[in-house]
């Protein structure tokens, strides 16, 4: 580790004052603490979200439920709101990591970081979650930008998630079996606006959605309406882990076994 | 003796508390008075020359010491225990292994340089300063390519790559052999590059006495006795008596922590111009590009069978790679741990194999848990599934047709071994009834119904353990001895401590070797303690490895208890007034047969130390023996290993569905332990068959070089691990205590086991490691396509 400035931020716009330049922020530092570790990045100072309460917490808010940027994965996976609103929720933060991750890592630095393999990311597209920030709300098929790239500026804090409820929802991950994130992961939600589709860990530039199986769930919520369709190989990773073809298979497959669990 | 803390007693093991409970002392935990610390400084190229190295930023940053490279530390070169010759007799190939690379880099985490500091962190600093400028070179990485004509050369002096083209066993027989062939079975086969993980990563602190002149190196080793030889002897030119070596907690080794690394004498020598201690301790990166690697073969293998299934004849062409330097080991895996053991439990009467060992521009390969034996188990194990397939006879019929008989033992092989005992029968026998080998017709079709592919497959393996007589493998070219000491100071109020060369880093020598103790002696366990890892306190010691602690070091320490009895009964026989042969000792105490006279063991020691009666002029004061025991053969351990899979066609997962283990380690000291080591080495080869595998891409970059990549087996990867005993065990018959060793065994039955279930689920003839997902959903998808033709 290189050293560096740390400063705890006392609140939200404290946060957003410190975090420019070469500074960083951490929420759980799942994988920034790692990535120092290994001298992989080298910031001027690390600002700490850890001291601000307001970030912590989850509320029901309108049937579906708005999440604080700094809640844990394992706040998210026994929540009582999010078990009720929308379970699949509760299931794929349950999945997340290990227990040490789960209760270090937070949403709103899984969201931020925008892990191509993290699960969050298919969650908040497949739901039509809103990305709240220190100066806007975005939608969250505008903040996905790519391989670790979000809309996020400079400055700009996640404060919290809402998540609208869908009238049925589940995710399914098939895990590298080594680092466990998803070698593909599917997040399919029925919801008011029609059905939505987001993949994570296959696409080259991470999470995506799946238009042409919204199309055929549209028609008929039915693993077998995804029968017919073909999913390309063009644009999806191809590693030591798995073929870009064997990951369009899974895509496939995945996607079945979500609608079959969907609830 | 103390009821239930003998032989044959599951004792709890005593080390396990420390251990849990974090007081264990690893080298890492200890730290010497004004210590230093070193970074390595690592090639990040597979081949390169380096061109210069630029010292001055790194030697004006803060709190660095020294910086040394190749051109500072001329010492000898780290040597290779092993001899090995060509076919035509001439000797193998033998680069030189500089500690500090000399002129060129030849894989990735080769030592270039090393930087010592007053902190780790300003070690990192200097390190990360230091100028260095390479002319990268072309590297020949993989194994088939390094033998491809015009492949980038590793040594100028070993054409084509070739370290050495070694041949066993009689080549005219077995081409007639295969000229009377009915059917000839065929396969082409890999046998995975793995990384060992300890979970301790390897660890040296060099510490020099400027009073005495001596040295101490503190380090993770398996052998420290092993390492003073070789440091001593060949890298630095230090006499053994100035130099100590301790080896204190480790934790794991795996066969890692065998050989001499350069990383010790780098230490070692340095302590020496610095006169201040150094630590280094390798980080888990540092550790994937570092620790010796292990297998890595490609063979082609050709069984000749007889109309009835007989085995007339074995080929077997094997290229093995050595990696870019020859480790202390290295040569001898490939060929005396392995093509002695293709045999397997059969009486092929003919067998001829040859194997290329080859350089490459990699880590070192080296032994790894079963070293040899699970390549030579998985290529005959494997090959004689497909005999079966191609013969359409059941793989248990083919195997028992083609075993050892009882009857036949001692069995002389035609690849050099000599079998003393084995009931193959038995743990095949045992090992089907666990799995209800009848019932898996109705379990398959109960998993087709559920869209599942299930499949059951078994291998008999045997391997060569209690390595090894000295003579013999003297004769094969080893460069040492592989005999064991033992010391047993019994002390004047009877407890005892035993000094033993094996060495123990996580299997529970504590334990069982007390066991050995209290049996013989009569003493409590928590009179007796067992010392190891340190040649400032122990006489000699070969170390542990291939199985041979209790058949080697449990032998010597047999034959050091029996002096100490021997000498009791003579102070007894004079304390008592008896003559010595009437003398007997049983449960801890002496007695005068026909007679009620006794006199106790702790009475006993206390007259040798104060010997005020006793018979002066005929023996000595004191009571304190030594032994050392050098094995007649090897040992021979046998088994039989079942595996049932289910396979999801769709994705291609597999979940191993029942394993059963029916092991012959002949005597057992204590079950419990025995049954440890077997679960961990089945662990390790599920994580060979499944999961595991080493990849480095066509420049020589590592693409597994952390836990990200590299996929060690979990908890969940595994399923509940049936294992026993036999119940027709055939104790060894030339070592005292009739022990075999079970370390490896695990390691070396499963992973043939688990492949076998697998190709038998998919019908097909092979697969190789690592069986991943990705392939078996090719494999399952290749089947439906066929069936649906």
């Amino acid at each position: 580790m290189y050293s560096f400035e740390y400063q705890k931020a006392g609140s939200v716009a404290d946060a957003s004052k410190a975090a420019t330049g070469e500074a960083k922020i951490v929420a759980g530092g799942m994988t920034l603490i790692p990535t120092l570790k290994l001298r992989l990045a080298q910031p001027s100072k690390l600002v700490d979200l850890g001291g601000i309460k307001d970030l912590v917490g989850i509320k029901a808010e309108g049937g579906g439920v708005t999440i604080g940027a700094m809640t844990t994965h394992a706040a998210v996976a026994k929540s009582a709101e999010v078990k009720k609103a929308i379970p699949a929720l509760a299931e794929l933060a349950e999945g997340i990591g290990d227990p040490a991750v789960r209760n270090r890592g937070t949403i709103g630095g899984s969201v931020a970081n925008n892990d191509p393999a993290a699960d969050y990311p298919a969650a908040c597209v497949a739901l039509g979650a809103t990305i709240v920030t220190s100066k806007r709300k975005i939608a969250a098929d505008d903040f996905f930008k790519g391989l670790f790239e979000t809309a996020l500026e400079e400055g700009e804090v996640i404060t919290a998630i809402s998540f609208p409820a869908p009238e049925k929802a589940n995710y399914q991950k098939f895990r590298n079996p080594a680092s466990r994130y998803a070698l593909v992961g599917v997040f399919v939600a029925k919801t008011k606006g029609g059905v939505r589709v987001a993949v994570t860990g296959a696409g080259e530039g991470g999470v995506f959605r799946k238009k042409s199986f919204e199309e055929a769930l549209g028609k008929s919520f039915d693993a077998g309406a995804l029968d017919a369709v073909k999913v390309d190989a063009k644009g999806l990773n191809s590693d030591i882990h798995a073929s870009a073809d064997y990951r369009a298979h899974l895509i496939k497959v995945m996607a079945k076994r979500a609608v079959q669990a969907a609830k | 003796m103390p009821e239930g803390t003998g032989i044959g007693a599951s004792v709890r093991r005593r080390e396990d508390a420390r251990f849990l409970t974090g007081s264990g002392t690893y080298t890492d935990d200890i730290n010497r008075h004004g210590q230093t610390h070193a970074i390595m400084v690592r090639s990040p190229h597979a081949h390169a020359k380096i061109n210069k190295i630029d010292k001055s930023k790194t030697l004006g940053m803060p709190g660095v010491l020294a910086v040394y490279t190749g051109d500072d530390m001329k010492v000898g070169g780290l040597p290779c225990g092993w001899l090995v010759k060509n076919q035509d007799g001439s000797p193998m190939v033998e680069p030189p292994h500089p500690v500090i690379a000399q002129e060129f880099v030849r894989h990735v985490g080769d030592i270039v340089a090393v930087v010592i500091a007053e902190t780790k962190q300003q070690a990192r600093d200097g390190a990360e300063a230091l100028g260095i400028d390479y002319g990268v070179l072309p590297a020949a990485v993989s194994l088939g390519d390094a033998v491809k004509p015009n492949a980038p050369q590793v040594w100028p002096q070993a054409k084509g790559n070739i370290c050495y083209d070694w041949g066993l066993g009689d080549k005219a027989a077995t081409d007639a052999a295969f000229a009377k062939a009915h059917k000839v079975a065929k396969i082409d086969l890999v046998n995975n590059r793995l990384i060992p993980n300890a979970m301790e990563p390897r660890a040296a602190i060099g510490d020099f006495d400027k009073a005495t002149g001596d040295y101490t190196l503190y380090t993770t080793s398996q052998n420290p006795h092993v390492i003073r030889l070789l440091m001593g002897a060949f890298v630095l030119s230090i006499p053994e008596s100035k130099l100590r070596i301790v080896a204190p907690d480790v934790g794991g080794g795996f066969g890692s922590k065998i050989f001499h690394y350069a990383e010790e004498a780098i230490v070692t020598w340095a302590a020496g111009q610095l006169k201040r201690p150094i630590k280094w301790t390798a980080d888990r990166s540092e550790s994937f590009m570092s620790d010796a690697h292990g297998r890595d073969h490609i063979s082609h293998a050709e069984l000749a069978l007889d109309k009835d299934g007989k085995f007339l004849g074995l080929k077997v062409e094997t290229l093995a790679n050595m990696g870019a330097y020859l480790s202390t080991f290295s040569t001898c895996v490939p060929t005396y741990l392995y093509g002695t053991l293709l045999a397997g439990v059969y009486t092929t009467p003919a067998i001829f194999c040859n194997v290329k060992a080859v350089f490459t521009n990699t880590v070192p390969v080296d032994a790894y848990r079963g070293a040899g034996r699970p390549e030579a188990t998985f290529l005959i194990e494997r090959l004689v599934d497909v005999a079966a397939r191609e013969m359409k006879m059941d793989p248990a019929e083919i195997r028992r047709k083609n075993f050892i008989q009882p009857s036949q033992f001692p069995y002389q092989t035609p690849v050099a071994l000599q079998y003393d005992t084995g009931n193959y029968d038995a743990t095949l026998d045992m090992a089907m009834k666990m799995i209800d080998y009848k019932g898996f017709a109705a379990r398959k079709e109960a998993a087709a119904k559920k869209g599942k592919l299930r499949g059951i497959g078994m291998s008999c393996y045997i391997e060569a353990c209690g390595i090894a007589p000295s003579a013999v493998v003297g004769s094969l070219g080893a460069r040492a001895g592989l005999y064991e000491s033992a010391n047993v100071r019994v002390h004047p109020t009877g407890s005892v401590s035993i000094f033993t060369g094996s060495h123990q880093h996580g299997q529970g020598h504590e334990t069982t070797f007390a066991q050995v103790v209290s049996e013989k002696l009569g003493v409590p366990l928590e009179q007796i303690d067992i010392v190891h890892g340190d040649t400032g306190k122990i006489a000699f010691g070969m170390g542990t490895y291939g199985s041979r602690s209790i058949a080697v070091g449990g032998a010597a320490l047999v034959k050091a208890l029996d002096k100490i009895v021997a000498k009791g009964k003579k102070i007894a026989a004079h304390l008592m007034e008896a003559s010595e042969k009437d003398v007997e000792f049983k449960d801890g105490k002496f007695t005068v047969a026909g007679t009620d006279k006794a006199k106790t063991f702790g009475e006993v020691a206390l007259t040798a130390y104060v010997p005020h009666n006793y018979p002066i002029t005929e023996l000595e004061p004191g009571l304190e023996e030594q032994a050392f025991y050098d094995p007649l053969n090897f040992t021979y351990p046998s088994g039989c290993y079942i595996a049932e899979v289910e396979i999801d066609k769709d994705t291609g997962t597999i979940e191993i569905a029942r394993f059963v283990a029916s092991d012959d380690f002949g005597k057992i000291i204590n079950p419990m332990i025995v049954e440890g080591q077997v679960h961990g080495g089945i662990v390790q080869g599920i994580g060979q068959a499944l999961l595991e595998t080493c990849v480095y891409n066509k420049e020589g970059q590592l693409l597994t070089g952390s836990y990200n990549d590299y996929c060690l087996p979990r908890a969940d990867d595994l399923p509940p691990l049936e294992v026993q005993h036999t119940d027709k065990p055939t104790p060894c018959t030339h070592n005292p205590l009739g022990v075999k060793g079970c370390g490896e065994a695990g390691a070396i039955g499963a992973p043939p086991a688990i492949l076998n279930a697998i190709c038998n689920a998919l019908g097909v003839a092979h697969m190789d490691m690592p069986a991943t997902n990705e392939k078996i959903w090719r494999a399952a998808n290749a089947q439906t396509a066929r069936a649906a033709e």
